[in-house]
């Protein structure tokens, strides 16, 4: 298994997490929205968190490759932070369609910025910390699968 | 083999902007074209109107579209480096569009030099093109399904290139030209540049949008190679081989049009997004049109004599062009042009002050409405080949859905424009 699986799932489980949020602001569910955000950036500032503090400063270390993609990446999460912002004060302005164009502009910067990361960084990551590939992935799978697990 | 995971790869964003907004006015061209002419128009594909009006919308409205969007995608989405894309769009775009209008008047007036200037014109132009983006797509480091297709598809508008300048260098010398070579040129327009470049785009875009399941691996990599599969004996005619098998084969080339339709309509109903967004039902009536086609096809050569019929051809392009095609692209206009309003305008305010969203941009309401409008048209125009009576209003309704799509387009650039002037006001 390559070191960064956990985050590829966890990709998908943000996804998910996001699409149920979508769905109930869409209804008019307030309340569900409001749980269902919440979850969803719980697990979204998980993800970058865990990039940020774990993989990333790893990467760097052993490529040294700094200011490069892994700074890319963390400028998008910057952007993806605001647009969740943006869907929260939405939500409690029960502003359907503002939650709406945040969403659907969060959706677009998120699945692009994954293809970049599971296409290029991730496969980078896996060759350039293969030595530590066990205990990483490990790592990785502690601060991120657990959740996946424990909340379907 | 990837340094640069980031922005500063997309062209500026006039470059695809300037392709995609020209694109409705061909598509009002064409509707115009058929409400002035009316139902004689489409008694036959050989009407010299018809032969316009078509090329107004392959190679105007899903030219326009499709070279735009190449622009934007090999940088961005296939890791490939465009060589001076300003430079390249300022000379692609504007020479594309002449060669379009030589080769509508030229239909018009049957005057030789016309022919010759179109012939012309689309060489340079997208002889141009072609070696631009299929050198990007050559050099890339980038790999995967999407990526063969890209490939394949500026092979093919190569391809449909050169069959369109012979047909217009007999037509510019006065002589009829082989009637064969149009059906090789219209089978490598539609399924080798247009259906390839689709294909190759959804396996990215479909996931992206629905949160779907990924088309599947063997199927993506085998479809553009299955579509080069029927294309290469399809052309085998102009070699004189016996066209004996030539209807099964056109089933077969359909039949893969139809089985990428499919396997889209099958991941779209596995979406793990709810929501029902317009692009999406642009998508499924395009992937719906598609089938169609296929089936039109099935039942005009199980019925004797049907298939012969001038108006069978009439409709299954009417179903083609207007209704997979166009109904593609309205549907990705949809989602790139306010996406990279945004993304331009990100980067221009920093994260201190938020752009407009995109549907702040271009409002959800105003692109459903042009969908049912274009709905609307769609079976119109279908009716009206078998009915010429609807032929005009069906003309009028083509012209107003393509000036409503341009009208959102336009709408999104002003949203775009009035917001980078006040934060450069501020700045």
């Amino acid at each position: 298994m390559a070191l960064t699986e956990p985050l590829h799932e966890h990709h998908k489980y943000c996804d998910d997490l996001f699409a149920g949020a979508e769905a109930a602001a869409a209804a008019g569910d307030w309340p569900a929205a409001d749980a269902r955000l919440a979850q969803f950036r719980e697990e979204l500032e998980n993800h970058f968190h865990t990039e940020e503090t774990l993989l990333f400063p790893s990467f760097e270390a052993a490529t040294g490759m700094i200011g490069g993609p892994t700074q890319v990446m963390r400028l998008e999460h910057a952007q993806m932070r605001e647009l969740v912002e943006q869907m929260e004060r939405a939500l409690e302005r029960r502003e359907g369609s503002g939650f709406a164009g945040a969403a659907e502009t969060l959706l677009i910067l998120m699945q692009q910025h994954n293809l970049k990361e599971e296409n290029i960084l991730y496969p980078m990551c896996d060759r350039g910390l293969a030595s530590q590939a066990e205990a990483l992935g490990t790592a990785l799978q502690e601060r991120l699968k657990a959740k996946c697990l424990t909340s379907d | 083999m990837h340094p640069n995971l980031s922005f500063e790869q997309a062209p500026p964003i006039s470059v695809p902007f300037r392709f995609f907004l020209t694109a409705p006015l061909f598509g009002i061209a064409a509707g115009v074209l058929l409400a002035v002419e009316g139902g004689d128009m489409l008694a036959s594909r050989w009407m010299p109107a018809l032969l316009a009006a078509t090329h107004f919308i392959v190679a105007g409205f899903m030219l326009q579209a499709m070279t735009g969007a190449l622009m934007q995608f090999i940088p961005v989405a296939a890791g490939g480096n465009i060589w001076r894309p300003r430079w390249v769009a300022g000379f692609v775009h504007p020479l594309s569009i002449l060669a379009l209008l030589f080769l509508v008047a030229a239909f018009l007036t049957q005057r030789p030099p016309l022919f010759f200037a179109a012939g012309l014109g689309f060489a340079l132009a997208l002889g141009f093109f072609v070696l631009v983006a299929g050198l990007a797509l050559w050099r890339t480091p980038a790999k995967g399904a999407t990526i063969v297709a890209l490939r394949i598809a500026v092979f093919g508008l190569a391809a449909t290139l050169i069959l369109g300048v012979m047909l217009t260098s007999a037509l510019a010398q006065g002589s009829a030209p082989v009637l064969t070579l149009v059906d090789i040129h219209l089978a490598w327009g539609l399924a080798g540049w247009a259906l390839m470049l689709l294909a190759g785009v959804s396996y990215f875009v479909v996931p992206m949008f629905q949160l779907t399941p990924p088309y599947p691996t063997w199927f993506a990599r085998s479809l553009p190679f299955a579509l080069l599969a029927f294309l290469l004996p399809w052309s085998a005619q102009l070699l004189g081989v016996p066209a004996a098998g030539r209807q099964a084969l056109g089933l077969a080339g359909l039949a893969l049009g139809a089985a990428y339709a499919l396997a889209t309509l099958w991941l779209q109903s596995r979406r793990r997004r709810k929501l029902t967004d317009t692009t999406f039902l642009f998508f499924r009536t395009a992937m719906l049109s598609l089938i169609a086609l296929f089936l039109s096809a099935l039942a005009f050569a199980s019925v004797p004599g049907l298939a012969e019929t001038p108006r069978a051809a009439v409709w299954l392009g009417m179903l083609a062009i207007p209704g997979v095609f166009v109904s593609a692209i309205m549907g990705m206009l949809y989602k790139i042009v306010p996406f990279l309003c945004w993304l331009h305008l990100q980067r221009l305010c920093g994260l201190a002050v938020l752009p407009p969203t995109m549907h702040e941009i271009l409002a959800e309401q105003a692109m459903r409405r042009q969908f049912h409008l274009h709905l609307a048209t769609l079976v119109c125009l279908l009716a009206a080949v078998w009915l010429p009576l609807l032929a005009r209003p069906a003309g009028l309704l083509l012209a107003a859905d393509c000036a409503w799509l341009g009208a959102n387009l336009i709408a999104a650039v002003r949203a775009f424009r009035a917001f980078r002037n006040r934060i450069r006001a501020a700045a």
